[in-house]
């Protein structure tokens, strides 16, 4: 009883999967410099809108309870780049970079989180609900697995409607383990749906790491049991992202039915912001950032291939943390709303 | 009482769930984050230690399976202690509690005991929004078969555990999430059971009987205090057990002051405090000098915003004002 494993003996080393020539084909000559850039751009946004969101907190600007996906950026930019306005996103508790990725604007999402009546749910839903119609955004949700159903759902619709539109769904390995996972895949599979499910492995649920409480090492065998399509992608690697999340959705918008594409990755910050982190082990953070960084990764390949300048880029990170300062200034600025908004949208208006 | 020591209410819990795992080799701790980690509200830190995997066991999230699983391990003859993190996430295991556990004896003519014990957190307060600021707690108080706990005290969580345990019966405890920090004294000596067949009397006043239970505690005594340097006193009544409820001890202090405020975190419609009021109408109708105040949660979901949250949820305010009302004052 003595010795019990109380953090995982080896880090969690997620792309260890994928060979260093692996991966990449040179998918990134397939993307224009402009699409280099509007992708390089979102995952910079993401990545300073949280790394603003957790400077806030820690400074007492801001309440709530905030999860951030600092380190997955690839993910929500490598997906999202397929998508388009008559297409669904529903993601989760850790769903700010697949707002921003599908083409939510960060001013209302920053009013959102300052609880402020010009947020994107009038103040009332917060990070953990954030939601944007006109983007086809689902929302975030609270409860873990809730928005893979949602997805499906909005997969049935385009699919009788004839739009040509898919739904994705972004959740974590944590997701997989639920009922609703299992029975969303296999309605999805069998009435072949235009769906992406989408997997972050990150390697922890809350504070368990997951090889503690699943057995299978790849999230992605789920799939095999409802005769779906699976892939395995390098979630840091943009490009790898990008490429297999296309093959899926194509075959999707092409009435093939639905793929279960995991995402080897890895969450930076603690689960929640505050979250003392005292759990990982040492050095396992540290290996992502240091030689596995989505962001870094993206650049190094961009300016390899001579597609695009330092200076680019960095004009970008200049925009981007200009346009997160404004955000702040503005929603510190909003209104908030009326107390009367407490009861008003429970039910559809007369 | 003789000697006293002073502890959190979390700390209670963890000691009570230590000496239950101590003393029946039947009981294991079983939910999310439980071992390793320590549990979401640090309830069962060194657990695992002092235990061994086999007794403090980390799950999947998966509430339906793991609660199915504390049932049926319940059936077949273990104690087990089933951690739903919170209420918000036991909607995903209610089928199994009121389907399974709370029918099984009765559907099967009393062949089985369900003898599982289920905590989860509840309640509102810190701007987690809708989803993750429940107070369902009258949900499984309407169902015959549970037995439903809300201690609001540090005694109470140091007691009603074992308790609990100790009952064929499933029980269901709500721990408030906004009580795992606050200090109570406890006796240093065990031993700590609590009687869970009760409510109790937490004030004594001769003016209107204040009844709640869990989080809504504290609040209600800070009202019932406000009022007294007012020379307005007050009964407080502290439910703690939801079912079955303490129709008795409501009724004798409602003959006594004529009025009754109860303060509930639940919706009003359909709440415990509809209950609560029902069952004062039935028995002291006549003893009623004024309508039975209830106050509520707002009908809407819990919004974000922490004004708004605060505008939704039982306060000191609203009771002392609802306390006025029933004086006309
Ligand atoms: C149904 C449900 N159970 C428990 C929780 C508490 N909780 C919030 S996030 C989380 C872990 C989720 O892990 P994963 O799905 O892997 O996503 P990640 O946090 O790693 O992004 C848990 C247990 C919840 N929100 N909903």
């Amino acid at each position: 009883m003595g010795c019990v494993k109380r953090l995982r003996t080896a880090p969690f080393v997620g792309w260890a999967l994928f060979s260093a020539a692996g991966s990449v084909n040179n998918p990134g000559m397939k993307l224009t410099k402009e699409q280099l850039l509007v992708n390089y751009r979102k995952m910079r946004m993401i990545r300073s809108f949280e790394e603003k969101l957790n400077e806030l907190v820690n400074s007492g600007r801001l309440g709530g309870f905030l999860h951030l996906s600092i380190g997955q950026e690839a993910v929500a930019a490598g997906v999202c780049a397929h998508l388009s306005e008559r297409d669904y996103v529903s993601t989760t508790h850790r769903g700010h970079g697949h707002c921003i990725a599908k083409g939510v604007r960060v001013k209302g999402m920053m009013a959102e989180l300052f609880g402020r009546s010009t947020g994107l749910c009038k103040g009332k839903g917060g990070s953990m609900h954030i939601a944007d119609m006109d983007q086809g955004m689902l929302g975030a949700n609270g409860i873990v697995g809730a928005g893979i159903p949602l997805a499906t759902g909005a997969a049935l619709t385009c699919k009788l409607k004839k739009t040509g539109g898919v739904a994705v769904a972004f959740f974590g390995d944590g997701a997989s383990n639920q009922g609703q996972f299992h029975e969303a895949l296999n309605m999805a599979s069998n009435w072949k749906l235009p769906a992406l499910y989408v997997v972050e492995n990150n390697g922890w649920g809350e504070f368990t790491p997951t090889e503690f409480v699943v057995p299978v090492r790849d999230i992605a065998v789920r799939a095999d049991s409802y005769a779906m399509r699976s892939a395995i992608a390098d979630g840091n690697d943009f490009f790898d992202v990008y490429e297999k999340a296309g093959e899926a959705i194509a075959a999707a918008r092409a009435g093939e039915g639905p793929t279960l594409l995991e995402c080897k990755t890895y969450r930076y910050m603690g689960h929640y912001v505050g979250d003392p982190l005292a759990y990982r082990p040492p050095g396992e953070v540290d290996r992502w950032k240091n030689e596995h960084d989505a962001l870094t990764g993206f650049e190094s390949r961009v300016k390899a291939d001579g597609v695009i300048e330092d200076m680019e880029l960095r004009r970008i990170d200049e925009e981007v943390v200009e346009e997160l300062s404004a955000a702040v200034a503005d929603a510190e600025n909003d209104p908030v709303p009326a107390v009367e908004a407490l009861y008003e949208d429970v039910y559809a208006k007369e | 009482m003789s000697e006293t020591r002073r502890i959190t209410y979390r700390d209670a819990i963890r000691e009570a769930l230590s000496e239950a795992l101590t003393k029946d080799e039947r009981v294991f701790l079983m939910g999310e984050d439980v071992g390793r980690y320590g549990g979401a509200y640090a309830c069962s830190k060194g657990l695992l230690e002092e235990f061994g995997e086999e007794r403090i066991r980390d799950t999947p999230l998966s509430e339906s399976g793991f609660t199915g699983a504390g049932i049926g391990a319940a059936l077949a003859g273990m104690r087990p202690i089933i951690e739903v993190m919170t209420v918000n996430f036991s909607l995903l295991c209610l089928d199994q509690i009121v389907n399974n556990a709370a029918t099984l004896r009765h559907m099967s003519g009393g062949q089985f005991s369900v003898p599982v014990v289920i905590r989860m957190a509840t309640g509102a307060g810190r701007q987690l929004a809708a989803q993750h600021s429940h107070s369902l707690e009258n949900w499984y108080a309407h169902v015959p078969g549970l037995r439903v706990l809300a201690p609001a005290t540090v005694v109470d969580a140091r007691g009603m555990l074992w308790s609990a345990l100790e009952c064929p019966d499933p029980v269901i405890i709500f721990e408030h999430a906004m009580l795992y920090n606050e200090e109570g004294d406890i006796a240093s000596e065990g031993p700590w059971t609590a009687d869970i067949d009760h409510a109790a009397v937490r004030r004594d006043g001769d003016d209107a009987t204040l009844i709640t239970y869990g989080g809504s505690l504290p609040k209600t005594l800070a009202a019932a205090n406000s009022l007294a340097e007012d020379g307005i006193s007050c009964d407080v009544i502290d439910l703690r057990s939801l079912r079955p409820l303490d129709r008795e001890r409501i009724v004798a202090s409602v003959v006594k002051t004529h009025r009754a405020v109860i303060v509930d975190e639940g919706w009003k419609t359909g709440s415990l405090a509809g209950e609560v009021s029902a069952q004062i109408t039935e028995s002291a109708f006549f003893d009623l000098d004024a309508p039975v105040e209830r106050v509520c949660t707002a009908e809407a979901p819990i919004p974000y915003a922490q004004h708004l949250e605060l505008a939704a949820l039982p306060s000191e305010e609203k009771i002392v004002a609802a306390v006025r009302k029933a004086l006309r004052i």
